[in-house]
């Protein structure tokens, strides 16, 4: 117990506490999991803010992770540098967004930026067609993948462009009322 | 007229009527600059319009109406008009190259910068953060809104965007503007402003410390002392608040396990063992309720005994009656007289009771001489309140439910739907992820299929054939109802005339007789469990087009036999067994019924495991070993939940004749948890179709909601009000109904304690009086009418801007061409623009 107190300071529980969803529980319990995680790499001790960051190979062997077909994405998309080496801010980042209580505003941006592979901001049909590839494993031949890509795209683009943006996005998201269920991580 | 109409007007509309590109300025203003930048281009734009117009003079027809209209017009028109140019744009609007100003316009459109920089981030919240602030301050501003005519959700943002429209340290600035914001917010609104941001934490624990640090010095400058204590208890009521939270967090029941079942198979399977805990706490509470103020009370004062306890012989496990009948978990064994006890004494019990306001209402609260408990009273008002809060947290959770689910179902946008948002991220085990991605591979190209198809035509003789498969499926299916039904009915009587006959002649084997008391129940579950795998065929006979029909399909049947065995079941209980209990030698019918509940419960729960046993377990083995299929039987989500809610309904029937029986419930359903956790993770694999948990849930806690609970609420009121109980027992005995319990309380009181006279008038107009009772129930009505027009207005609402939000789309696409084609006419060096000029001019 005394040895839990000294992970973190009181504030820093407070700041997690008001800028995440989690509780100081869950804040404790995703620590030792970031610290499984490289327990020669990361401190116990949190409380001068030490500036380690594991790789995404690491992050990525999680379990949560490790059968996701769109690990590398999420791992890089929260990862502060965009290469996938996470802080332990990054880390709790991620799973506040994917967690129960985040509000679908805050996942549809994140699952938008999951999904815009090459980050220009906008989903093309390269990134429609590596989404689906992870999504299916490759089963499907590529004139299928083409095809789909095609609907999908007709489907969802409001504004004709061929590629969609947010604001698409969004929109096509709003009328899944699942999304908020399923998109979301267990810790 | 015609010529300076059109997109002038469009362009005063747009600032008027909050709904085309320019209002977006609000969300990020950045554009507001570009706009400026644009602002010659956008002139042309009139210009060239004007000319357009000026071409198609003839075709005015559309002028009269208003200005969206004319606006759709004239973007027809002027497709029309030049329509080899526009055929040109239009299409290839993918492939042609566009000019670098159009990519900086469109670049900027803030649907495209959202989420994109920190700084746009920052901004975007800014606006937020200004909304709410103002929407707190000033409440009126909330009927200018309403007052255009067509509600726009970004017409909130559209106020702010006169505040900023220069400045070179973007970003420092906002940060500042929405630091200072975040700070006039209260902190309940600043917490959730900070968690919903899209920013990492660090930056947010900086905004939320810059936002403190201001704001406690703002508070030591100005705000007066009383503010700071203010200040000071909101910091403390937080803090308790949050480690509140995490106790509660602690509490949390079966995280680990619930982890293994959404890993393993998704959330729809998720959805049941969700269901199962939702269940459970309803039942806890009510044995909370029904403990604490019935058994509890009644137990520390036990009643004098007339005849001893029998002996425990083991069948009374299942049947509830022997050696349990004469105990606490009935209705019988409860007093009718008030426990009295010198203050001192009863203080000490009295304490134990921790709500208040409910031991307040049924104890006489004159401590001056006495302390007394009333049983009757408690009896009556513990199961009321019990109910009315049960009631409550339902309708609640329904609307809540409803809340996140209800969403305008549109059958296009499906495939998109499907790539997005079909993968499951909880699932986490190798196996089922490799078997989800083979399923949404299959509905992919079945989702293909049937785009490519076009709806075949069906031939007349094909249509007609599905028809008679359907009518022919429901005939079975209505008539094997009917049919059980019936069975049940005349099966019930004869087993009622079998206890009148047992009753006459003094049996010698009282075990025998215990035993056929669970004939019935053996009969009904027996029922329950086969009746589900006929529909089952004949729902596999029709062959639905869509799974979701299928799915309401099989839900409309098996609730079709629930509602109707229940029915049956209740006439038996209420009409035979209550209007003449002497019949069958019974001294109470309450207890009786009240076993008859219990031994219904566990004859479902004994048929459960049964069923889990083999129907899963022996036929994953009869499958694997014997048929040698690699596939493992699928769980039913919709049946079982189906079963939960129908021994939901019992444990709500029964707990004015046996007040313990949520702890029997309680225990089923732990049991049932881990038992049909290990079945699942043995036996089961995902289901292949597509399940929509959202929705399903939804629906099951409607039907949680309104047949179950409201049937077991009816049938519960029907007894207190105008069944006569038993006379030699139970906590009513010597009146006319249990309704008048309280009718002589308040009359007591009134001899009492004179000055309470007003509660008796109060009772005696209100309660007793049925023009009360409809006039309550009359404004219930109008208030459900109220709010399903409310809903339907909604509903319309969403539909109308699912429009709007095409028709701008639509819009933006128009204006891109345009803004195209105006950049090819100022470079005249394009050989293709300069046909098409000279096709304009």
């Amino acid at each position: 117990m005394g040895n839990k107190q000294t992970i973190f300071t009181d504030e820093q529980f407070e700041a997690y506490q008001d800028c995440t969803f989690f509780t100081r529980k869950e804040i404790l319990q995703l620590h030792g999991r970031f610290h499984e995680l490289a327990p020669h790499l990361v401190p116990l001790d949190y409380t001068n803010q030490p500036d380690v960051s594991l790789p995404l190979a690491l992050i990525v062997s999680m379990p949560e992770l490790k059968e996701n077909p769109f690990r590398h994405r999420i791992v890089e998309v929260f990862s502060e540098d965009g290469q996938g080496n996470m802080s332990f801010n990054d880390f709790v980042d991620m799973f506040s967004a994917l967690c129960e209580t985040a509000p679908r505003e805050l996942k549809t941006i994140y699952a938008f930026k999951i999904y815009d592979f090459n980050v220009d901001n906008f989903l093309c049909k390269e990134d429609l067609e590596k989404t689906l590839n992870r999504l299916t494993k490759g089963e499907l031949t590529p004139e299928e993948v083409n095809l789909v890509c095609s609907k999908a795209m007709e489907e969802a683009d409001l504004d004709g462009d061929s590629k969609l943006s947010f604001s698409d996005f969004e929109n096509m998201i709003s009328k899944a009322p699942d999304f908020l269920s399923t998109f979301h991580l267990r810790i | 007229m015609a010529h300076n109409v059109n997109f002038d007007l469009t362009a005063q509309h747009m600032e008027a009527g909050l709904e085309s590109p320019v209002d977006e300025e609000g969300v990020h203003d950045s554009f507001n600059q570009l706009i400026e930048d644009q602002r010659q281009e956008a002139f042309e734009l009139q210009e060239l319009q004007r000319e357009l117009d000026e071409e198609e003079r003839d075709s005015v027809a559309y002028l009269s109406s208003p200005g969206r209209e004319i606006w759709r017009g004239s973007q027809g028109r002027g497709e029309e008009g030049e329509d080899e140019e526009e055929g040109r744009q239009l299409d290839p609007l993918i492939e042609e190259r566009w000019s670098s100003a159009t990519l900086k316009v469109l670049s900027s459109m803030p649907s495209r910068t959202i989420g994109r920089s920190r700084g746009a981030i920052i901004s975007q919240y800014y606006n937020r953060t200004m909304k709410l602030r103002r929407r707190r301050q000033s409440r009126p501003s909330i009927k200018d809104f309403s007052r255009s005519a067509r509600p726009s959700i970004r017409g909130y943002g559209m106020e702010s965007d006169c505040m900023e429209t220069e400045g070179v340290d973007e970003e420092g600035r906002k940060r500042d503007h929405l630091v200072n914001n975040l700070q006039n917010l209260s902190l309940s609104d600043r917490v959730r402003m900070l968690r919903a941001m899209p920013l990492s934490v660090a930056e947010k624990s900086e905004l939320r410390r810059l936002a403190d640090r201001k704001g406690q010095r703002s508070n030591h400058s100005q705000i007066p002392c009383c503010s700071q204590l203010k200040y000071h208890i909101i910091i403390a009521l937080r803090q308790s608040w949050y480690s509140c939270l995490s106790f509660l967090h602690s509490l949390q029941l079966w995280q680990v396990a619930l982890k293994r079942v959404s890993g393993r198979f998704g959330t729809g399977v998720l959805s049941y063992f969700l269901f199962v805990k939702t269940l459970l706490f309803f039942n806890i509470f009510l044995f909370l309720v029904t403990g604490l103020f019935l058994a509890l009370p009644q137990a520390v004062h036990p009643p004098t005994l007339t005849q001893g306890h029998e002996a425990f012989s083991g069948l009374e496990l299942l049947t509830g009656g022997g050696y349990f009948s004469d105990s606490v978990m009935y209705y019988g064994y409860y007093s009718n007289s008030t426990l009295y006890k010198d203050c001192r004494v009863t203080s000490s019990s009295m304490d134990q009771q921790p709500s208040p306001s409910v031991s307040r209402r049924t104890m006489e609260a004159d401590c001056g001489v006495k302390l007394s408990y009333s049983m009757p009273l408690a009896y009556f008002f513990t199961i009321g309140v019990a109910f009315f809060i049960t009631c409550i947290i339902l309708v609640y959770s329904m609307s809540k439910s409803f809340g996140q689910s209800f969403r305008i179902d549109k059958s296009h946008g499906i495939l998109a739907m499907k790539v997005f948002c079909s993968w499951d991220f909880k699932v986490i085990k190798k196996t089922s992820v490799k078997l989800r991605s083979e399923n949404i591979c299959t509905q992919l190209r079945e989702l293909l299929e049937e785009t490519n198809r076009k709806h075949v035509q069906k031939t007349v003789c094909q249509r007609i054939g599905r028809v008679l498969v359907h009518v022919l499926a429901w005939f079975i299916c209505i008539g094997s109802t009917v049919a059980c039904v019936l069975a049940l009915y005349y099966f019930s009587e004869y087993m009622h005339k079998d206890l009148q006959y047992r009753s006459r002649i003094p049996t010698k084997d009282p075990l025998l007789k215990e035993a056929s008391l669970l004939a019935l129940p053996v009969v009904v579950s027996l029922i329950n469990l086969l009746l589900p795998g006929l529909f089952n065929a004949t729902a596999w006979m029709e062959e639905y087009d869509s799974p979701s029909v299928n799915t309401y399909v099989a839900i409309s049947r098996n609730l079709m036999l629930k509602v109707s065995v229940l029915v049956v079941l209740c006439f038996h209980w209420l009409g035979r067994i209550a209007s003449d209990p002497h019949s069958i030698g019974l001294q109470c019918w309450e207890s009786f019924v009240g076993q008859e509940l219990y031994r219904f419960l566990l004859m479902d729960f004994i048929f459960t495991i049964l069923d889990t046993f083999f129907g899963e377990f022996l036929w994953r083995l009869f499958s694997q070993r014997v048929l040698k299929r690699k596939r493992k039987p699928v769980f039913d989500i919709s049946r079982n939940v189906l079963e939960l809610i129908y021994g939901q309904t019992l444990a709500w029937l029964g707990v004015l004749f046996t007040p313990l029986l949520p702890a029997v419930q309680i225990i089923k359903l732990l049991l049932l948890f881990y038992m049909k956790q290990t079945s699942v993770m043995m036996n089961c694999q995902s289901p292949r179709k597509p399940y929509r948990a959202s929705q399903m849930s939804t629906i099951f806690i409607t039907l949680l909601c309104c047949p179950s609970f409201l049937g077991a609420a009816v049938c519960v009121s029907y007894t207190m009000w105008s069944i006569r109980p038993s006379e030699s027992c139970g906590p009513f005995r010597s009146l006319s109904t249990m309704f008048q319990s309280g009718k002589l309380w308040v009359k007591e009181l009134e001899t009492h304690n004179p000055n309470l006279a007003w509660l008796a008038w109060v009772h005696s107009y209100i309660v007793e009086n049925p023009l009360f009772l409809f006039l309550a129930a009359g404004i219930f009505l109008i208030v459900i009418y109220f709010n399903t027009q409310v809903v339907d207005g909604q509903r319309k609402i969403i539909s109308l801007l699912q429009e709007q939000i095409e028709n701008e789309g639509e819009d933006k696409k128009f204006l891109i061409t345009r803004l195209q084609a105006i950049h090819q006419q100022k470079r005249p060096l394009s050989p293709r623009r300069l046909t098409s000029q000279d096709s304009n001019s």
